[in-house]
């Protein structure tokens, strides 16, 4: 059990109209090499804060203390060689007036030395992997031409292009209906089954993150309140803030909320 | 924060509104600082400047002073050049707003018409309006206002036709609010921070026509313009070209303060949303 | 006599030389004071049709009766008057208001439009209707962006109150809400509904809210009827193939042992 990451006391402030907000507080936590491992909160917690500072993108303004060790590996980790990321909006992270092709063989290009034709394949063969319909017109087709999902799947066969050992995924679903939201878990689910990578879910649906991770870190208000193992966090969590935030799930299996006040049809 | 501390916090708008204040302070000063009539003889011709200190910029042709002139060649360049921005802002956002807002007929209908303003060089449309109409500081208010409006109308029929998808105008319909008032109560406020990016390129843009018109001969011939004093030292600009630096600088001044100023207030107005 | 009748609704948009069907002869009915549910994939139609029921953009087919009057009849002037009866509550409260509004004009505008109180009344109409939503009168004069999510939601809920409605269309207004604030607003709109005997219809992709809040449900697959009925029969046993899938692709909160709520 090797930790591909180790935050150590990592707190950020941003900085806005001149006050300083503190977005992480004090944050302690190793990321297992090969785990699955979810961070869940609510808005303001903090969980993107978490990702874009493991990846590197913080905005310039943000002031960050502590510090991420990479063990594993002796330089800090290049974007896209090493992590991948996964945005919430695929429409905002996929260039509008350059092919899906291109776009996924520009990162192999880029990270892997590969020629043009030979990027070229490898997007191919990702399309395939990422089971869009048709890749063949699939590399030559611009991101508008596509549904929400496929464009999010085009996003991830980017993100993993360059094979890295961390794929990250901020809310990667959240824009996505419940039919296509499944879709693209299962599919990320088997991605990094198939190339051993290590995956951090960050996400604002507890039961989504149940399904997906090993590992469950539950962020409030930029502080870490509760780490464990899915089946730990899920029935027996140690803290009030957790326990609130599974009680108000409701989900297909919750006491319709009708009979709890009492009213009749 | 409020606004007036965040424009404070801005140093583009903090030297732009000193630049500005100077200058208007320049125009509201002028009759006390030089009482009677700036265009009097006040020394002998052709003065240079910093050799007489109670003339310190020295005097043009006819022996006026040219700092009193320059003070008082303020008002109107600055009256003119703001009167006519307002002008050519208000025609063009009620214009542009109706133009996106409606749709249709109206929206085509007002477009051609705005093709037909924009297809004619602003400054040969006021120096033909002025030529027809007659020399006057309202005419050509008028004249400068006529060639501008058509940037405002354009800028804020495009962001009218974003604006008009987004929910609130929706919400606003739902509630039963009748589409005039949505169109100029929710939308037009909404449209108007690109248009106001605009203001500080056509208060510029104004006060440089006025001082071309000037320049020509075309400006009111009874007050002092920038303009009009460059026009008069072209005669000798070889051997006395203060005469036309002088209100020259005092024109760059005036568009560097406008379009300073101008970018402290779209950096203050504008609406910030929250972190997500 | 129903609420709201719709029969045969449809509506075709052109999109680069074709023709989608967006709502494709679509009939349902809704009962005063009971919640009707749309659901169903993004692109099945339920935003359109609750923008149809609205008004917002106009049918290229069908009957939409509402309060036993032909509501598609209504122009100008009339339909102003009656959109007091049918409101709506957005899903992105932020974007629903003006950004340079306050809480108060926000309120303040339907109570103007449609007179329902003079202008010395209003102040207090307003601090009313903010408590009824569970807000603190004084919030009346902040500007809509430095409330949080959960209050703006809440004041959307005020203004569609503020008229006195019948029916109500949400469009998924709990689905960018927080976990934790979800169930403080389902809680409201049904505390306003027992109340003021106010229908809602609801359109949400959540079915486990639908199952909690609603009546009943229809459940759309590309513009059409899949499937009708109770809420809870409806989503507990699925017949139609889309039915099945929304309820397979439902993330599960799978709890070994159950706490008593």
């Amino acid at each position: 059990m090797s930790a591909l990451a180790s935050i150590h006391d990592l707190t950020v402030t941003y900085r806005r109209d001149g006050n300083a907000v503190a977005a992480l507080r004090n944050i302690s936590l190793d990321i297992v090499a090969g785990e699955r491992l979810a961070v869940i909160g609510e808005s303001g917690s903090g969980k993107s804060t978490l990702a874009l500072a493991i990846a590197g993108l913080l905005p310039a303004s943000s002031a960050v203390c502590g510090r991420i060790e990479w063990p594993g590996s002796g330089r800090p980790p290049l974007l896209g060689r090493d992590i991948g990321f996964v945005f919430q909006d695929p429409s905002v992270s996929l260039d509008p007036v350059m092919t899906v092709g291109k776009q996924i063989a520009e990162v192999a290009r880029t990270h892997l030395g590969l020629t043009w034709s030979q990027a070229y394949a490898k997007a191919k063969t990702l399309l395939e992997r990422v089971r869009l319909p048709d890749p063949d017109s699939a590399l030559h087709a611009f991101p508008h031409q596509l549904s929400g999902g496929q464009k999010q799947r085009v996003a991830i066969a980017a993100a993993i292009a360059a094979g890295p050992k961390l794929l990250i995924a901020d809310e990667a679903t959240s824009a996505l209906d419940t039919i296509v939201q499944a879709e693209i878990v299962a599919l990320i689910r088997r991605l990094v089954a198939e190339d051993g990578m290590t995956l951090l879910f960050i996400s604002h649906d507890i039961a989504l993150a149940t399904e997906l991770a090993e590992r469950i870190a539950v962020f409030r208000h930029g502080q870490l309140i509760e780490l464990g193992t899915t089946a730990q966090i899920v029935s027996t969590p140690s803290q009030p803030y957790t326990r609130a935030l599974l009680d108000a799930h409701i989900g297909l299996d919750a006491a319709p909320l009708l009979n709890r006040a009492g009213l009749h049809a | 924060m409020n606004p007036l501390r965040r424009f404070l916090r801005t140093p583009e708008a903090v030297a732009g509104a000193i630049l500005l204040a100077a200058l208007i302070g320049m125009a509201l000063i002028a009759p006390l600082l030089f009482p009677g009539d700036p265009q009097a003889i006040a020394g002998p011709a052709l003065l240079p400047p910093f050799q007489d200190w109670s003339l310190p910029l020295g005097t043009d042709r006819l022996g006026r002073d040219v700092q009193a002139e320059l003070f008082h060649g303020a008002r109107t360049s600055l009256a003119v050049g703001l009167a006519a921005a307002a002008a050519a802002l208000a025609i063009g956002s009620v214009v542009g707003t109706l133009a996106g807002f409606a749709g249709g007929l109206v929206d085509e209908v007002l477009m051609r018409v705005t093709d037909a303003f924009q297809t004619v060089p602003s400054f040969l449309l006021a120096l033909a309006f002025v030529s027809v109409v007659g020399p006057s500081l309202g005419i050509v208010v008028a004249a400068i206002a006529l060639g501008t409006w058509t940037g405002p109308a354009r800028i804020a029929r495009a962001e009218v036709l974003s604006i008009r998808e987004r929910d609130y105008v929706a919400s606003a319909r739902a509630i039963g609010m009748h589409p005039l008032e949505i169109a100029f109560r929710e939308v037009l406020p909404n449209a108007l921070p690109p248009v106001l990016a605009m203001s500080s390129v056509i208060v510029a843009a104004a006060i440089l026509t006025e001082a071309a018109l000037s320049f020509l001969g075309l400006g009111d011939p009874n007050r002092v313009t920038w303009g009009g004093m460059i026009a008069e030292g072209r005669a000798v600009l070889r051997t006395a070209p203060f005469l036309s630096i002088v209100p020259g600088i005092a024109l760059v001044l005036t568009v560097l303060g406008v379009y300073l100023a101008g970018e402290g207030i779209v950096e203050t107005t504008a609406v910030r949303r929250g972190l997500s | 006599m129903s609420l709201l009748a719709v029969s045969n609704l449809t509506k075709r948009y052109r999109r680069g030389g074709n023709t989608v069907i967006a709502v494709d002869d679509v009939s349902f009915y809704i009962e005063p004071g009971e919640t009707l549910a749309l659901a169903g994939p993004s692109g099945s139609g339920k935003s359109t049709i609750a923008r149809l029921v609205l008004r917002l953009i106009e049918p290229d087919a069908g009957r939409i009766e509402f309060e036993g009057n032909d509501f598609l009849a209504l122009r100008g002037a009339m339909l102003r008057a009656r959109r007091a009866r049918l409101q709506m509550v957005f899903q992105d409260p932020l974007a629903a208001f003006n950004p340079r509004a306050t809480v108060a004009r926000v309120l303040d505008d339907p109570l103007r439009i449609h007179g329902i109180a003079s202008r010395a009344e209003r102040p207090r109409r307003i601090a009313a209707l903010l408590e009824r939503v569970g807000l603190a009168a004084d919030l009346a004069p902040r500007a809509i962006h430095e409330i949080s999510g959960g209050q703006r939601q809440r004041v959307a809920i005020a203004r569609a109150i503020a008229t006195g409605p019948s029916l109500i269309v949400l469009d998924e207004a709990v689905s960018a809400l927080d976990v934790s604030v979800r169930g403080q607003i389902l809680d409201l709109l049904l505390d306003l509904q027992s109340q003021e005997r106010i229908a809602y219809l609801f359109i949400s992709h959540d079915l486990g809210v639908v199952r909690a809040l609603a009546h009943r449900v229809i459940l759309l697959d590309a513009g059409r009827i899949a499937e009708s009925g109770d809420a809870r029969a409806v989503i507990d046993a699925p017949q139609s193939a889309i039915g099945r899938a929304l309820v397979a692709a439902a993330p599960r909160l799978k709890r070994t042992t159950q706490d008593a709520s």
